[in-house]
C-alpha cells in the first residue's frame, strides 16, 4: 500500500503572495459611477463631436467650403426655417405619419402578441408567414405601395406600419414567456377563465415591456418615415433634406439631421417617463 | 367536503422510451375540517400529487374526486398556496387578497368587505395599500393564504409553501398556520418535505416514498389539535417524528444498496 504523499507546494500559505483585486471607479464592471463622474462624461460626449465638427470646418480643410458648413450656419438655417414656418409645418408633417402608421402597428400588434405568446396554436399558425415577412426590408415594398396607393398619405402610414408590426408583434410575444406559469396557475385555483388571464394578468404583467417594445420599434418607424419622405412627399422632414441636396444646401440638410435626431430623442424620453409613470411595481 | 384520490398514476415521457413513473397507485383521502400532511424526500413526486389534486395536470390514470365530482381541471374549489407566494407584482395588497372575488364577478363593494376580513385574519390590515415588493416573504406567503381563503375554497392545497423561509419566521408560520385554520376551519392539504413541520401541523400524514412514488404509510398524529412550538419537545412528538424519518430513511438505504 502506497501512502498519499502531499502535493509538493513550495510555499504552502504563509509568504506565498497572493494578488487582490486593484480598486478602480472608471472600469467597475456592472456597478455605478459617482454622478459627478456621469455629468462630465455626458457633457463630453456631447461637447467633444460638437468641438470638432467647429474646428474642421472653420479649419478651411474640406474644400469646397460649403461641402461641412459651420455650427454657426447651421444654426442660422435652423432658425430662418423655424421662422419662415417651413421647419413647424416639416414637422408637423412627419409626426402625424409616424403616430399613425406606429398607432396602427401597436393596435393590431398588442393582441396579436399577447395571443401568440400565450397561445401556443396561435404562435405556430402565425410565426412562420411574419418570420419571413419581417426580413423583408420595409423601404423595399415602397415601390408596391406607390403603385396601390399612389402618392398620398396612405402609402407612406402604410409603410411605417408594415415596418413596425412584425418586430413589435414578435417583441411582445416573447414578453409573455415571462410571465410565470405559477402566477397564471394561481389565477386557475382562484376561479379565473382564460379570456380573464389574459387581460387580467399576461397584460398588466407585460405591460412594461409593452412599452419598451413600443419604445424601440418607435425609432424604426421614425427612421422609415424618413426614407418614406425621401422618396415621395412634398413636404415633411426628409422631403426638406432631399430638396436641400438638390440646391447644395448642406447647412438645411445639417439642420433637418439635428432635428430628426432631436425629435426621436424626445420620443424616447416621452416613452420612458410613461413607463416610469404608468408602471411603478416593476422598479 | 370529501376529498379523494383514487389509483392515481402519473408517468412522464423521457426521450430514451421508457417513461418516468412519478406516482404509483396513490390513494388517499382528506374529509372536512382535516389538516393533513403529504411528507417526503425530493423526487417522491410530491408536488405533482399536488398538482394533479389541484388539476392543473392529467393524471396517467386514475381520478381525484371532490365531493363526488371527478376533477378535470383547476377550480376555485380547491385554493392553492405556492411555495415562492406568486403575488400580483402590480397589484397592492388588498387587490391581490380580492382577486379571486373580482375574477368571480362580485361587486366591488363585497369585494373589499371580505378581502378586508381576510387581511384582519392574517394580521396584515395594516399593509393593506402595499405593494408585494415591499413585504418580507413571511409577509407575502401571509397575503397568499389570505388571497386563497378569500375564494372560500373546500380545501387549501399548500405546495411546501415555508420552504423558502428562515426558521425563525418558518416556526412563527406554522403557527399561524394553525391558529388560521382553526379560526377558519377550512381542510387543509399540505405537502413538505420538513417531517418535524408535517408532524406538528397535520393530525393526518401521508408517509410518501421515491422511485416510483407511492404511498409507503399513513399516520395518524396522537397529538392534541391545539398545540404551540413547546409540543416539539414532547416524546409523543418526537416518536411521531422519528418513526416517519426512519420510514424515509429506510427506503433511502433500499435504493441506495
Amino acid at each position: 500500500m502506497t501512502s498519499i504523499e502531499p502535493l509538493p507546494i513550495p510555499n504552502k500559505g504563509g509568504d506565498r503572495t497572493y494578488q487582490m483585486l486593484p480598486p478602480t471607479v472608471f472600469w467597475r464592471i456592472a456597478e455605478g459611477i459617482p454622478r459627478r463622474l456621469v455629468l462630465i462624461l455626458v457633457a463630453l460626449s456631447i461637447f467633444v463631436p460638437l468641438l470638432l465638427w467647429w474646428m474642421v470646418s472653420t479649419s478651411g480643410v474640406v474644400q469646397p467650403a460649403y461641402l461641412l458648413p459651420t455650427p454657426g450656419q447651421v444654426l442660422g438655417s435652423l432658425q430662418r426655417l423655424w421662422t419662415e414656418g417651413i421647419l413647424p409645418a416639416d414637422i408637423a408633417y412627419s409626426l402625424f405619419r409616424v403616430l399613425s402608421g406606429f398607432l396602427l402597428a401597436a393596435i393590431v400588434s398588442i393582441p396579436v402578441g399577447l395571443l401568440m405568446g400565450s397561445f401556443a396554436s396561435i404562435q405556430a399558425l402565425l410565426e412562420p408567414i411574419i418570420g419571413i415577412v419581417r426580413y423583408m426590408p420595409a423601404p423595399a415594398f415602397i415601390p408596391l405601395l406607390i403603385l396601390y396607393f399612389g402618392l398620398g398619405e396612405l402609402p407612406k402610414i402604410l409603410l411605417i406600419f408594415i415596418g413596425t408590426l412584425f418586430f413589435n408583434t414578435l417583441m411582445i410575444m416573447d414578453a409573455v414567456k415571462f410571465v410565470p406559469k405559477e402566477l397564471i396557475e394561481t389565477t386557475y385555483t382562484l376561479g379565473g377563465r382564460r379570456p380573464q388571464i389574459l387581460t387580467q394578468v399576461i397584460f398588466p404583467h407585460i405591460l412594461p415591456s409593452i412599452i419598451d417594445a413600443c419604445r424601440v420599434n418607435m425609432a424604426a418607424s421614425w427612421n422609415l418615415v424618413i426614407v418614406a419622405e425621401l422618396v415621395a412627399a412634398n413636404e415633411g422632414l426628409g422631403k426638406r433634406i432631399s430638396l436641400a441636396q438638390r440646391f447644395l444646401r448642406t447647412d438645411e440638410i445639417f439642420a433637418g439631421l439635428i432635428v430628426i435626431g432631436l425629435i426621436g430623442l424626445a420620443i424616447d424620453l416621452l416613452f420612458r417617463l410613461l413607463l416610469k409613470l404608468s408602471c411603478r411595481w416593476a422598479r | 367536503m370529501h376529498l379523494e384520490a383514487i389509483q392515481l398514476n402519473k408517468h412522464f415521457p423521457t426521450r430514451n422510451g421508457s417513461p418516468i413513473v412519478a406516482l404509483k397507485d396513490i390513494n388517499l383521502h382528506v374529509e372536512g375540517g382535516e389538516f393533513v400532511c403529504a411528507v417526503g424526500a425530493s423526487g417522491s413526486g410530491k408536488s405533482t400529487l399536488l398538482r394533479l389534486i389541484a388539476g392543473l395536470d392529467r393524471p396517467t390514470s386514475g381520478e381525484v374526486r371532490v365531493d363526488g365530482v371527478r376533477v378535470t381541471g383547476p377550480g376555485a374549489d380547491r385554493g392553492m398556496v405556492f411555495q415562492n407566494y406568486s403575488l400580483y407584482p402590480w397589484m397592492t395588497v388588498m387587490e391581490n387578497v380580492a382577486f379571486g372575488l373580482k375574477l368571480r364577478g362580485m361587486a366591488a363593494q363585497q369585494q373589499q368587505q371580505a378581502a378586508a376580513y381576510y387581511l384582519e385574519v392574517v394580521g396584515l390590515t395594516k399593509f393593506a395599500k402595499s405593494l408585494p415588493k415591499e413585504l418580507s416573504g413571511g409577509m407575502k406567503q401571509r397575503v397568499a393564504i389570505a388571497r386563497a381563503l378569500a375564494s372560500q375554497p373546500k380545501i387549501l392545497l399548500m405546495d411546501e409553501p415555508f420552504g423558502a423561509l428562515d426558521v425563525q419566521t418558518k416556526e412563527i408560520m406554522q403557527q399561524f398556520l394553525l391558529e388560521v385554520w382553526r379560526r377558519t376551519q377550512t381542510s387543509i392539504f399540505m405537502i413538505t418535505h420538513d417531517v418535524e413541520e408535517a408532524v406538528f401541523l397535520a393530525q393526518r400524514i401521508y408517509v410518501l416514498t421515491a422511485h416510483p412514488g407511492t404511498v409507503q404509510r399513513e399516520i395518524l398524529i396522537d397529538l392534541p389539535s391545539e398545540r404551540d412550538y413547546h409540543i416539539k419537545r414532547q416524546p409523543r412528538f418526537q416518536d411521531h417524528k422519528e418513526e416517519i424519518m426512519d420510514l424515509l430513511r429506510g427506503r433511502e438505504a433500499v435504493v441506495l444498496a
